[in-house]
């Protein structure tokens, strides 16, 4: 089958009296790796649930492929789903787990009875059927585990079987809910590449609920980012990162995490860090209070600069991560991603001065939301 | 090792020193196993022992002697109709009693489980009989089912049929006996389950769902019957055994009358009734050794079965 599109219209769900999704509208093209990503309680696995249909929302609409599914029950979707507890039936082998959604589908119940199954079922379909199974275990590379019982497997082994049951069959759309995140790191970056080849090969669409912004940003062709019921932004992970759109984005996306900045709006649109001009500029001249964001990496050693006094310095590697303090206010700490080796011109009481690129600034009002930054020229002018 | 022993310090003998070390582990070991060994020695071994002693003599309560008659006690037995009766009626009556009460039970619970406000109300109601003290209901059952005033023959004659006389009528006495042993057991046995469906995962029924399992008797024979395979074990070797020991229905109920023996009964019309204290000890093993019978058995077969 080709990858559908999964579309959802103004979609509300409440748990008593909180909204837990307040109208949700999103669009996932055909083929797409798209991750709902947030932290927990977002709100972001009740929306794959109703995706999936085993949640019913209070408003709104979901569409697979343009047809309305909302009413229709999970197993009319033809939708995969991969939990995070893995959900293999364990009294299963390896080879019935995965076989379960094609002996569900192309068989009659009749033929699926324990015992006298075997009488009502034909030969042509089961020869299908295992067919199948075996692609499917050849693609994940557990052929040799088709005969053993989930307890028998290791984690990184069930979430294979879990992804093989998935895509034993075709469906319209992959859904993972955290399918990660019960795997040690290691094992967890390797099957982050899998996934990502699995579905470029596949080419199918591919919706992937995590609290795991490196999980989201390796693999996505789209990101939602979640908060409070509501999509915060939703761009490439390339967008999310360089174009934050509210400060809930910017705080979320990035590791280390994004520096912030308390900063004050002149009345002439100039912005001050505790007193100290920053060269930056916004069009409106309203005196107000915001926050500017710095990402680690656009923090760079300059003469003069947001002086700051270094803390710990952390060795990564080919990076090293300076934490430090502003001079004039040690609440105020920062993160500087330097290359190792890269000299560090302190002067003699050890104060370093920070400078940045005005195109890697970005400014959040009082509202969290992203506000524009102006030449200053263009502020005198 | 020899890394080990180079860093230790030169002691006396290194090994004696561990034999000592595991001596006194052992004796403490023993000491934590004694009273329970103790206690099954005093309560079940000895008198099973002593037991199969008597079994092998005539002896009769407060007989000043008796006399060794081998496997006498066992060959009357098996001759003696009585005890063939009460042997086939157990029978008949675990027959019943095993499958009511073992699947009315999951039945229940399944539709408990599925309720929710109501739930409370629903498992004090099924799990009331067990509590209540089963001689006492069974008078009340003898008035449910008495032929002129009871209840359940007012409404068979309500209906237009001509009364059942459910506990004289040979044919109808043990499976009426049976029907008040499953309404005892079932109680219990739906709490064993509803324990069993409460501990399996939503997540399996979701998968099920998402895999295309549409129907209810898909999601069952998918989830639900398999994951409580080791429940339905435990629930159906409890049921026979407590099924084998019917005996408070039939001592209120008939007393044994109408050929209504089972084998507790006779066994205790034997030992404390007539005295006869060397058979009723062969019938007491002959029952032991079917209740262990059955119960090995049934582990070992269905072990294989419901373990994953």
């Amino acid at each position: 089958m080709a990858p559908r599109a999964v579309e959802l219209r103004g979609i509300g769900k409440g748990f008593g009296a909180d909204d837990v999704l307040k109208n949700i509208d999103l669009s996932i093209r055909p083929g797409e790796f798209l991750s709902l990503v947030g932290m927990s309680g977002c709100g972001k696995s009740t929306l794959l649930r109703i995706i999936a249909g085993l949640e019913q929302p209070d408003r709104g609409k979901v569409l697979i492929g343009g047809e309305d599914v909302t009413a229709l029950d999970p197993s009319d979707r033809n939708l995969a789903m991969v939990f995070q507890s893995y959900a293999l039936y364990p009294h299963m082998t390896v080879r019935q787990n995965i076989a379960t959604p094609l002996r569900m589908r192309r068989l009659s119940l009749g033929a699926r009875l324990p015992l006298v199954g075997r009488i009502a079922a034909s030969d042509q379909s089961l020869r299908e059927i295992d067919a199948a199974v075996a692609d499917a275990a050849a693609l994940l590379q557990i052929d040799h585990l088709l005969d053993r019982k989930p307890a028998q497997l290791s984690g990184g082994q069930r979430q294979r079987v879990a992804l093989a049951r998935a895509l034993v069959r075709e469906p319209a759309a992959f859904l993972m809910d955290e399918p990660l995140s019960n795997l040690d790191a290691k094992l967890r970056a390797h099957m982050r590449d899998e996934l990502a080849g699995l579905h470029r090969r596949l080419g199918a669409t591919f919706i992937y609920v995590t609290h795991d912004q490196v999980e989201a940003m390796t693999m996505s062709d789209r990101i939602a980012l979640m908060s409070e019921g509501r999509i915060e932004q939703l761009g490439t992970p390339d967008e999310l990162y360089r174009q934050p759109a509210t400060l809930t984005v910017a705080r979320f996306i990035g590791s280390p995490s994004i520096n912030l900045l308390p900063v004050d709006i002149s009345g002439e649109g100039r912005i001050h860090a505790q007193g100290q001009d920053l060269g930056l500029a916004v069009r409106e001249r309203t005196r107000a209070k915001a926050t500017l964001g710095l990402r680690p990496e656009d923090l760079h050693p300059v003469e003069n600069g947001l002086a700051v006094r270094i803390m710990r310095s952390e060795m990564h590697g080919a990076d090293r991560f300076l934490h430090c303090h502003l001079l004039s206010d040690e609440t105020v700490r920062l993160t500087v991603r330097t290359q190792f080796g890269a000299p560090l011109e302190t002067d003699a009481s050890g104060v370093l001065h920070l400078g940045f690129r005005q195109e890697n600034a970005h400014l959040f009002g009082d509202d969290g939301l992203r506000r524009a930054l102006v030449e200053r020229e263009e502020v005198a002018a | 090792m020899t890394v080990l022993e180079a860093g230790h310090v030169p002691s006396a003998n290194p090994s004696a020193l561990l034999g000592r070390a595991r001596n006194r582990k052992a004796w403490r070991g023993l000491a934590f196993v004694a009273p329970s060994v103790v206690l099954l020695l005093a309560i079940y071994i000895i008198p099973v022992i002593v037991l199969a002693g008597f079994s092998l003599t005539d002896y009769k309560l407060g007989a000043l002697s008796y006399h060794f008659v081998g496997i006498g006690n066992f060959v009357k037995a098996f001759h003696d109709p009585v005890f063939l009766r009460s042997l086939s009626n157990t029978a008949l009556y675990v027959v019943i009693v095993i499958p009511f009460g073992v699947f009315l039970a999951l039945g229940v619970a399944m539709l408990v489980h599925a309720r929710k406000r109501s739930r409370a109300f629903w498992e004090a109601a099924y799990f009331l009989p067990v509590t209540a003290t089963l001689v006492a209901m069974a008078t009340v059952w003898q008035f449910l089912l008495h032929p002129s005033i009871g209840p359940v023959n007012a409404a068979i004659k309500w209906f237009g049929f001509e009364p059942v006389s459910f506990l004289s009528n040979p044919t109808l006495l043990i499976p009426s006996m049976a029907a008040i042993g499953v309404w005892q057991v079932l109680g219990f046995n739906m709490v064993l389950f509803l324990a069993g469906l409460t501990a399996i995962p939503k997540d399996l029924y979701e998968a099920a769902r998402l895999d295309g399992a549409k129907n209810p008797i898909d999601r069952f024979l998918t989830v639900t019957w398999p994951m409580l395979g080791p429940t339905t074990l435990f629930v159906a070797v409890t049921t026979s055994i407590s099924a084998f020991k019917v005996f408070e229905t039939v001592a209120v109920l008939t007393k044994g009358r109408s050929g209504s023996e089972v084998l507790l009964f006779e066994l205790y019309l034997e030992g404390f009734e007539y005295s006869n204290t060397g058979y009723a000890a062969a019938l007491t093993l002959i029952f032991l050794a079917i209740i262990l019978f059955l119960s090995i058995g049934q582990t070992f077969y269905l072990d294989r079965k419901v373990h994953y």
